[in-house]
């Protein structure tokens, strides 16, 4: 029986849920606000939300206490102490309080969808990709000891001895024989599958500051999200290059500190490469997302926009470039990218001065519906 | 509709009760049948969401407080052991997983609980039979839901709750209204009884004198100029006549509420008045439980086995912190203080008058009245009454109580002073209303414009103004008109006002 208090409870989330939308561009912008809590959930502080009332601010306002202590001496900070914090009003939660909730990532997407109005994405080549999966739904005469499926396996004894005569009623012992045997067994199942790759390149050179990671961090997690939502399988690659680049995992690739010059091509080809052996871009919807201060090593931008329409471009879903504002990087190379935006349009240019550009930022890259 | 979930306690623990039962009546307790149900934190956890009641109506706070206490509960953070409510019969419910020592110290704690419930001046005028009463709330709340949704329906609830606690707590214990029992519901409008002949300005006379005595002219010229006066009274109207401290009633008297607005704000008042002698009582309410439960478990309660345990949480309910004062703690030991005071004769007037220390010290007459004394003081103190009598400056001395106050440079709460006086003085306005502001309805025709208008009785504490506005947007949701409070905002006489879209604060002297 549903009782009355899991009603409430559900209204109560569903409140609190409101509230998460109705901040979710702050939550975008301030990628620490958020916790993460095991695989799929994320805990995100929502201010407390109370029945307001009429109360004493904490001007003028005091309690009794006992203990230990000089005059002059500190109880508590302001902001923990409210006015009515005396032994008999007890301790009421304040306008200050935060309350963590609790929400799955697939929630969150939604909402992000919702709020960024996000087209869904309609993956490439859907029919062409597909995978076999193994259901055991049917029954064979041999297999291992550990599948065998005593019920069938009975009834098809019973009936033989029936048959063969050898039943008898005030006897009725049955003996199923290797004949008798029934196993389970597979069936293999097509079943249409996409499947997403995301690359994401990031200049770790010199003048990339922990501030301008701190975006690329924030931003990718949303990009994630919001992508796992849209794919079954997705699947993540990380390139970082200064004058070389590399694949790396996750963690470093947020917080590696390299240092030295700048050479974009070297990522390219990096990332060429890996589409190349790992994901045929007939099976894959790739999504690349550079995220770089601008700054480029002046001879080599020739060679990188010719590998980037050649070699990487075309496999491509799509292809983000998110500059992000550094004190150091002249911020050139969004202007070289800009000649090519009229002619791919799966190149998606976007500037990031700073931390609440981002939520503007991802509502450019994922806008598209690829 | 079924009001006991049923659970009733295992055999051994029942063997308790009825064991703990016979000894607070022995000890002179007087109590309802109280009825114990057995039942798991869940459960527990749902019964003091609902404040004890299995019925409620549907309304999320429930489920955030039912939330806040599972969360708690699972993080280890706090655990509740047991809930009483104010019933006839009581109903207590206890949590199953308390092992055998703790479930007998609860189980005296709840007759002690129980005792006040019955004898308490204060919950005298409470509704005894409030499961039924709640439940019918919750069917009646239920139904509007159904028939005008549930969004309109809690939004509305939102906006009650908002100015739940603008009710007179004395109100039930007086009858300044017409009517009958002032909470049920004196809601018809009042009739006047109308000014009669004999203030018509008539002299009583024979027949043949009528005419000299009460001359027809001046008569008609009187008459006209009463009218005049009456019309200029009702020009200038002003009501209620004196400061109405009820707001809710307030409101469901004059503002224009739909039928079913108005059953949800009357059933909102309701309750609040139930629950308010609770809150007018809660370091009495808590020390008599907590003596109680001691004094059974010290002299036959426990077993050698169970001591350590009992002494532990016994402690553990009692520690005090020095943000705030442990109502179970100051209440059992004002009790405990009340009780050696009256058995050694430490009262009166040559008690008063004595400034011997040391004479104080030693002082005993062997009166031998304080359990007698004790039993009086429950009966008819409330929290505000019973330190106001009883704190005295040893015991705040012993207890080492001081009193906090905010000191705006540096946000702190910081140690202000160990007077006894001053200490005395802060608890008792943190103890008076609740330590929340109060409110009186001055206008309900403000400007003539029908707008309504509150003062809040300012005791140098400012309200919090963001907080503040907000209860204004729900109170103007209730009357429907323009809303305004006059208050003090930085030191200054101020007026604060929401007309329905725009919040405004002005000095009061522009006004």
């Amino acid at each position: 029986m549903a009782r009355n208090i899991d009603k409430d409870l559900s209204r109560f989330r569903n409140i609190v849920r409101g509230k998460v939308r109705e901040g979710l561009r702050k939550y975008v912008n301030h990628g620490e606000m958020l916790g993460r809590k095991g695989k799929n959930v994320v805990s995100i502080p929502v201010p407390n939300i109370d029945i307001p009332r009429f109360r004493h601010g904490p001007k003028g306002s005091g309690g009794v206490g006992s203990g230990e202590g000089e005059e002059g001496q500190s109880v508590g900070k302001g902001g923990q102490q409210q006015g009515d914090s005396t032994g008999a009003a007890g301790s009421e939660p304040g306008g200050g309080h935060y309350r963590e909730v609790e929400v799955t990532l697939e929630e969150l997407a939604e909402m992000l969808g919702e709020e960024l109005q996000l087209p869904n994405i309609e993956p490439k080549g859907t029919d062409s990709v597909q995978s076999a999966k193994d259901k055991y739904s049917t029954i064979s005469q041999n297999g291992p000891e550990s599948l065998r499926h005593f019920k069938r396996t009975y009834k098809r004894a019973l009936k033989r001895s029936i048959a063969s005569n050898e039943y008898r009623p005030d006897n009725p012992i049955i003996i199923p024989g290797r004949q008798d045997f029934q196993y389970r067994s597979w069936k293999s199942v097509p079943m249409p599958q996409s499947n997403a790759v995301l690359i994401y390149i990031m200049d770790v050179s010199g003048s990339m500051m922990d501030e301008q990671k701190e975006i690329v961090r924030t931003e990718a997690f949303w990009i994630d999200t919001w992508l796992r939502n849209q794919y079954d399988g997705v699947e993540t690659r990380y390139i970082v290059h200064d004058a070389a680049a590399k694949v790396v995992d996750e963690e470093t690739f947020f917080h590696t500190r390299e240092s030295g010059g700048t050479k974009i091509s070297s990522a390219y080809k990096v990332c060429r490469d890996l589409i190349q052996r790992d994901f045929p871009p007939s099976e894959w919807n790739i999504y690349c997302f550079q995220f770089s201060d601008g700054d480029n090593w002046g001879e080599d931008n020739g060679e990188c926009l010719k590998l980037l329409v050649d070699d990487i471009m075309v496999h491509c879903n799509l292809y983000c470039y998110g500059q992000v504002e550094s004190p150091y990087g002249s911020g050139d190379f969004i202007r070289e990218l800009r000649k090519l935006t009229d002619e791919h349009e799966n190149l998606i240019l976007s500037e990031i001065p700073n931390k609440d550009a981002i939520y503007e930022s991802i509502r450019t890259f994922l806008g598209k519906g690829k | 509709m079924a009001i006991s979930i049923n659970r009733p306690l295992p055999g051994h623990i029942a063997a308790i009760q009825r064991d703990m039962e016979q000894r607070a009546r022995s000890e002179g307790l007087d109590f309802f049948e109280t009825i114990f149900e057995y039942v798991d934190y869940e459960e527990l956890s749902m019964f003091a969401a609902y404040t004890g009641f299995p019925i409620r109506y549907p309304h999320w706070r429930f489920g955030a407080q039912y939330h806040e206490l599972m969360k708690g509960y699972s993080y280890g953070l706090q655990k509740i052991y047991e809930m009483v409510i104010n019933t006839d019969p009581c109903y207590a419910y206890l949590l199953n997983t308390n092992d055998v020592g703790d479930q007998k110290l609860v189980i005296a704690h709840v007759y002690g609980h129980c005792d006040f419930f019955k004898n308490n001046a204060w919950f005298a005028p409470t509704n005894r039979r409030m499961l039924d009463q709640m439940a019918n709330h919750a069917s009646r709340i239920s139904r509007y839901i159904d028939r005008h949704g549930h969004e309109v329906v809690e939004e509305f609830i939102d906006a009650c709750l908002s100015i739940e606690d603008l009710i007179d707590p004395h109100l039930p214990h007086v009858r300044r209204h017409d009517g009958p029992g002032p909470v049920e519901s004196s809601l018809g409008p009042k009739t006047n009884p109308s000014d009669n002949d004999c203030q018509s300005g008539r002299f009583p006379s024979k027949g043949y004198m009528e005419q000299f005595i009460n001359p027809p002219a001046v008569l008609q010229k009187q008459a006209a100029e009463k009218q005049k006066v009456q019309q200029d009274r009702d020009a200038a109207r002003s009501f209620p006549v004196r400061p109405e401290r009820d707001v809710l009633l307030f409101l469901l008297q004059h503002a224009s509420l739909k039928p079913w607005q108005h059953d949800v704000l009357s059933i909102i008042r309701d309750e609040a008045y139930y629950f308010a002698p609770q809150g007018q009582t809660k370091i009495m309410n808590e020390g008599w439980a907590s003596y109680w439960h001691s004094t059974i478990m010290t002299t036959y309660g426990l077993n050698d086995s169970e001591i350590v345990d009992y002494a532990d949480h016994h402690s553990g309910t009692m520690a005090m912190s020095p943000q705030r004062l442990n109502p179970y703690k100051i209440g059992i030991e004002l009790f405990r203080d009340i009780e050696e005071r009256w058995n050694k004769g430490q009262f009166g007037p040559e008690w008063e008058s004595c400034d011997d220390m040391r004479a104080k010290e030693h002082w005993n007459r062997k009166t031998g009245l304080g359990r007698e004394k004790i039993f009086e003081v429950r009966k008819i103190h409330n929290d505000v009454t019973f330190i106001d009598t009883f704190l005295t400056p040893e015991f705040c001395q012993k207890h080492k109580m001081f009193m906090f106050a905010y000191n705006e440079a540096n946000d702190h709460y910081e140690i202000a002073s160990r007077e006894f006086y001053k200490v005395k003085q802060q608890l008792l306005e943190s103890l008076t209303n609740h330590g929340r502001p109060v409110m009186r309805v001055v206008d309900g025709n403000y400007k003539n414009r029908g707008e309504l208008f509150l003062a809040h009785q300012f005791q140098g504490m400012p309200l919090k103004l963001a907080e503040a506005r907000d209860t204004l947007t729900s109170l103007c949701k209730l009357w429907g008109r323009p809303v305004h409070v006059e208050t003090n905002y930085e030191d200054k006489p101020t007026i604060l006002s929401f007309d329905g879209k725009n919040h405004e604060l002005k000095s009061a002297a522009a006004a």
